[in-house]
């Protein structure tokens, strides 16, 4: 692994989670992401940034093998080493289902189910088996107070989720990312499709989340970036440039390239 | 407004340019009008037609209900029109119709969903791109080739297994019935479920979920409103199927539930009079006005059942 960038001020103590290892991925025949490396800390938020189509989020979505679902994808070397299990997620022998059931999503535009806000977060809890019905609730309501959102909802638990606000319906689709305990929740530009005090409230939750669960973070946002994360990764054209503790890359980063992109005179 | 921004007279030119431009607009306005009124004419028309129709059968039933009361014709538990002793229960059409729809529809709407879900969300192109032409063609097959099926070929094989099932029966005539309407049912609820979008799928996914718990939890509740209306286009196609029951069914009015004895339903009575040599304006052939005013209700409530359901299971995405 060669990240060099001055790690040493915001990682000690941290335990690695997950290391990328000279990932390499392409969509069909196209080289989409090229040796790609980078840690990913336990219980800290880290970001992807760069411009669009520069493989952030394709290398969000390796994490939980979602690129299984459509035909042309092809993981193509290195990979995805898991920690603590010491397990490569993108192992043809590792059940995508698995990696999912412990690394949860976070999409762009709010999808919730054509369900109840209920069965929306209790959907995570049925496909695993759960049947009980009062440890349904209890888990339903701890997810949505770990989302912020128990207040406004718990009254009218039975609405569609498609009856709330954009943003509360993000919410709804973290606590439903929340409700099976996964250890890592990725999170692709959650709030590119929010209003922004909607945005606020999700970026105020994000931080607060990491106490639970690794976050891994892409965001267009760059000032998004410096507010949350801990760590911060750049990619451009699939490579991944600098990897760093939040501050550094914002404030003294160690590439021109980064740099560039960082002050806006690129991308 | 002030005075002089109205009092300020109009050059004496304005006049005549002005009536020059409004004549030209004039004409491009007619041919404008002639276009609308031909669009116009063609929207009418079917309406019309429609109109027309509800007009005959109202009209027609109106001198059948002159001769025979309507409680007659609802509670009656006979339909001999042709006989001396003339009863007129369309009740007795009515079961043989519901009979032969309830065989089809047992046939048509499990396995019509089961193949739009596997054609949906298991199937992967190649297979899609193949199965879909064949199931189309399924479904363009001539119903009297059905009915000959049924009748040479399905009730035979039942006979088999059931030695007192008649030649004629309701059964035959509404399995294949049911294989008629496969199509319709399949090829609708998987236009719909393949309209749920791929970002819900990608959530079900992402909570770890399998194919079949998507296929079940999230896709098929999000296009219920679509996969309901398959459903009412099979029951109206059941309903409405004529030429497989003359042929299959046994044309013989019998108030029963039972599918395997033979039947008369509304649809083949009218074909059986129709054909027949009844003169036009006798009792008897004024009953096939009846019936397909019958018929007519009944789809018209199916309809306003499909409506009430697109509307009440409307997804917003």
């Amino acid at each position: 692994m060669q990240i060099q960038t001055g790690l040493d001020a915001g990682v000690e103590g941290a335990l690695l989670k997950a290391e990328v290892r000279d990932l390499d991925f392409y969509y069909g025949a196209f080289h989409a992401l090229k040796r790609v490396s980078m840690p990913i800390y336990d219980h800290k938020v880290t970001a992807l940034i760069g411009p669009s189509g520069c493989g952030k989020s394709t290398l969000l979505r390796c994490f939980n093998r979602m690129h299984d679902l459509y035909p042309g994808n092809r993981y193509a070397g290195g990979g995805i080493v898991f920690h603590p299990d010491n397990t490569n997620l993108l192992a043809p022998d590792v059940d995508p289902i698995e990696v999912r059931m412990r690394i949860s999503m976070v999409f762009q535009k709010p999808n919730p189910f054509p369900k109840s806000i209920y069965e929306n977060v209790a959907y995570s809890l049925r496909v695993r088996g759960m049947r009980n019905k009062s440890e349904l609730d209890d888990r339903v309501e701890l997810a949505l107070k770990g989302a912020a959102l128990w207040n406004e909802v718990s009254n009218r638990l039975q609405e569609l989720g498609a009856n709330l606000s954009g943003g509360q319906q993000q919410r709804l689709c973290i606590a439903r990312a929340l409700a099976s305990d996964p250890e890592i929740i990725l999170f692709d530009e959650p709030t590119s499709a929010l209003d922004p005090i909607a945005t606020a409230s999700i970026e105020e939750l994000v931080t607060e989340l990491k106490e639970k669960v690794t976050i891994l973070i892409v965001t267009h946002n760059m000032q998004q970036a410096a507010r949350i994360s801990d760590f911060t990764a750049y990619m451009y054209l699939g490579e991944m440039v600098e990897f760093g503790v939040t501050d550094q890359i914002f404030i003294k980063p160690q590439k021109k390239a980064t740099e560039d992109y960082i002050t806006g005179r690129f991308g | 407004m002030t005075a002089s921004a109205s009092a300020r007279p109009l050059p004496a030119t304005v006049g005549h340019g002005i009536s020059e431009r409004l004549s030209k607009k004039a004409s491009r306005h007619v041919k404008e009008r002639i276009i609308e009124a031909v669009l116009f004419a063609a929207a009418a028309f079917s309406v019309f037609v429609t109109v027309a129709i509800v007009y005959v059968l109202v009209k027609e039933s109106w001198v059948f209900f002159q001769t025979v009361p309507l409680t007659d014709f609802l509670f009656d538990t006979q339909w001999t029109p042709l006989f001396d002793d003339a009863h007129y229960g369309i009740m007795v059409l009515l079961s043989g119709t519901l009979t032969s729809s309830a065989v089809a529809l047992l046939v048509a709407i499990p396995l019509g969903t089961i193949i739009a879900l596997y054609l949906s969300e298991f199937a992967g192109f190649k297979v899609r791109e193949i199965a879909k032409p064949f199931l189309e063609l399924l479904g363009g097959v001539p119903t009297i080739v059905y009915g000959y099926f049924a009748l040479t070929f399905l009730t035979p094989i039942l006979q088999k297994i059931y030695p007192d099932l008649p030649g004629f029966n309701l059964l035959s005539a509404g399995l294949v019935m049911g294989i008629m309407i496969i199509p319709y049912v399949a090829s609708l609820s998987e236009d719909a479920m393949r309209a749920v979008p791929m970002a819900l799928r990608e959530g079900s996914y992402a909570m770890g979920a399998t194919r079949l718990q998507t296929a079940l939890w999230v896709v098929t509740p999000a296009a219920t409103s679509g996969i309901a209306s398959a459903y009412i286009l099979g029951i109206s196609r059941a309903v409405g199927e004529t030429m497989i029951l003359a042929v299959a069914a046994g044309m013989q009015p019998n108030l029963t539930f039972n599918p395997t004895e033979p039947g008369a339903t509304i649809t083949s009575y009218i074909v059986q009079v129709a054909l027949g040599d009844l003169p036009h304006g006798s009792i008897g052939y004024q009953t096939i006005f009846a019936a397909g005013l019958t018929l007519l209700l009944m789809t018209l409530a199916f309809n306003l059942l499909g409506y009430w359901l697109r509307k009440r299971f409307r997804e917003v995405y």
